[in-house]
């Protein structure tokens, strides 16, 4: 016997912001959902990323989705949703100091141009005249003028808290174990204290989503990478512009607050992170200052505050699972969205709440199918 | 304990109190009014608070206010203090140059 309250129309597994920006788009819609998250509201990748919104570098199946978040929902999302997720349209900047960067940057520019994106290749003086405070070994740059960054962890929250104030039921602490089916059909979630049913369940649960969607024998190829990012004390104001470095070395901004957030890897997180818990390694911040300073050597003297560290859910192919499971009716997944969810999550929220209602999707989501992945032979 | 919270609690209508210009969070500027008005915007526990708010995320890093922050918000939701975790302590435990903290190389 299911609690009539256990009861909605859509059952969202993950409060992270994809779980969070479709409780709000449904809910818009007057379709109500019950959310349960694990832990608290964004706390895998969804409050440990770089708060890119970024379109350049996006792997030409999700470009779309990025394209027309900047074009329609960034601009007045905190508007929208009563709190300011600090958006700032200034501009994406990746650094390239040999030839050899130059040409991954080329390689990159072209594949987003044939998408009908506005980017461009520019030289190291013209990219000095956007941000003075690069080094004179920045030979060159992509520039993507449409480009910016937000701030991923209030994003999550205003998400959140604007569902909330429209009916949407948040229960945190909730651990699922399994979906489980009724008569062929994808209806209730089972967790450690309780039984949730729905018409509809939405599994956006990180990584942690292929352990749930085995339970209804779908398994989708993800898994966890550690990323880490760091914060400097308010530094006077520099510049606007998202960063980010054909090398891979770091990337990030100046926030809003004024410090800077940079977020970096060593590599080799996949052999050497903690396996109990998301928790910085002490290799990780110390090879991102020293990227940082290559590239920005004014701020050698900067103070850094906190490091912070989290899970990506990582697909085998690095863009994300967005789509109806066919065997498994009454059944959404959203997940692997490998470190760039968070600048495509209004569109997302969109996508996945006319998924949800099996309305048509407003863009064509057939390169994110689910069962796109084949063994080698 | 069971740790599942329904964020749809009914906490009442705001009462404005006579101290919520109180400065609690000193690094950030964070008054009283402003943690008691962030609970009943949904943010129940401190990390969310830290986050919706920036307590605790200054050059302290929490170490003069996050207890007090802790009961404010759990005088909110009508909790004990000890009820709610206080955030994660983050490295380096004091600000370091970035030029220092480059130098360390495995």
């Amino acid at each position: 016997m299911i609690a009539m309250n256990n009861h909605a129309e859509v059952i969202i597994i993950g409060g992270g912001v994809i779980g969070c920006a479709t409780a709000y788009n449904l809910a818009k819609k007057g379709v109500k959902s019950i959310v349960l998250e694990k832990y608290e509201i964004g706390y895998g990748g969804s409050s440990r990323n770089g708060g890119g919104v970024r379109q350049s570098a996006r792997d030409p199946r999700e470009l779309p989705l990025a394209m027309y978040g900047v074009e329609h929902l960034w601009p007045q999302l905190s508007e929208e949703l009563g709190v300011d997720v600090e958006y700032c349209q200034k501009g994406n900047l990746r650094l390239a100091k040999t030839e050899a960067h130059l040409k991954i940057l080329e390689t990159l520019v072209e594949s987003s141009r044939s998408s009908g994106l506005d980017v461009g290749m520019i030289g190291g003086d013209e990219a000095r005249k956007i941000c003075p405070y690069m080094s004179d070994e920045v030979i060159g740059a992509s520039w993507c003028p449409t480009d910016g960054h937000a701030n991923p962890m209030l994003t999550t929250l205003a998400f959140y808290k604007k569902a909330r104030e429209l009916g949407v039921r948040f229960i945190t602490g909730e651990n699922v174990r399994e979906i489980r089916k009724l008569k062929g059909q994808a209806r209730q979630v089972i967790t450690d204290e309780t039984i949730y049913e729905g018409d509809i369940i939405l599994l956006a649960a990180g990584y942690e989503s292929r352990a749930i969607a085995n339970t209804v024998g779908i398994d989708i190829p993800v898994q966890r990478i550690l990323l880490e990012a760091l914060v400097t004390e308010v530094q006077p104001r520099m510049f606007d512009q998202m960063l980010g470095t054909a090398a891979a070395d770091f990337y990030g901004h100046q926030a809003k607050h004024g410090s800077f957030v940079f977020g970096g890897s060593t590599g080799l997180e996949p052999y050497i992170s903690e396996q109990y818990a998301p928790v910085t390694s002490s290799l990780t911040a110390s090879s991102t200052c020293r990227g940082i300073i290559k590239y920005f050597p004014v701020l050698k003297d900067a103070k850094i505050v906190r490091t912070w560290a989290g899970w990506i859910d990582e697909c085998a192919d690095h863009v994300a699972v967005i789509d109806r499971v066919e065997e498994v009716p009454g059944l959404v997944l959203a997940c692997g969205f490998s470190g760039h969810g968070f600048g495509i999550s209004p569109t997302v929220g969109l996508l996945l709440s006319e998924l949800v209602m099996n309305t048509a999707p407003t863009l064509d989501l057939s390169a994110l199918r689910y069962n796109r992945f084949k063994a080698k032979a | 304990m069971s740790k599942v919270v329904d964020r749809s609690r009914d906490l009442g209508p705001f009462i404005p109190h006579n101290d919520d210009e109180l400065i609690i969070c000193r690094c950030e500027e964070i008054t009283k009014g402003e943690i008691r008005k962030a609970v009943r915007d949904g943010m129940y526990n401190l990390t969310e608070i830290k986050r919706y708010l920036r307590t605790g995320m200054g050059l302290c890093q929490g170490q003069t206010c996050s207890r007090f922050v802790r009961s404010i918000v759990a005088k909110e939701l009508g909790l004990s203090p000890v009820e709610l975790d206080l955030t994660s302590a983050r490295s380096p435990a004091r600000p370091i140059e970035m030029q220092t903290y480059s130098n360390e190389v495995w």
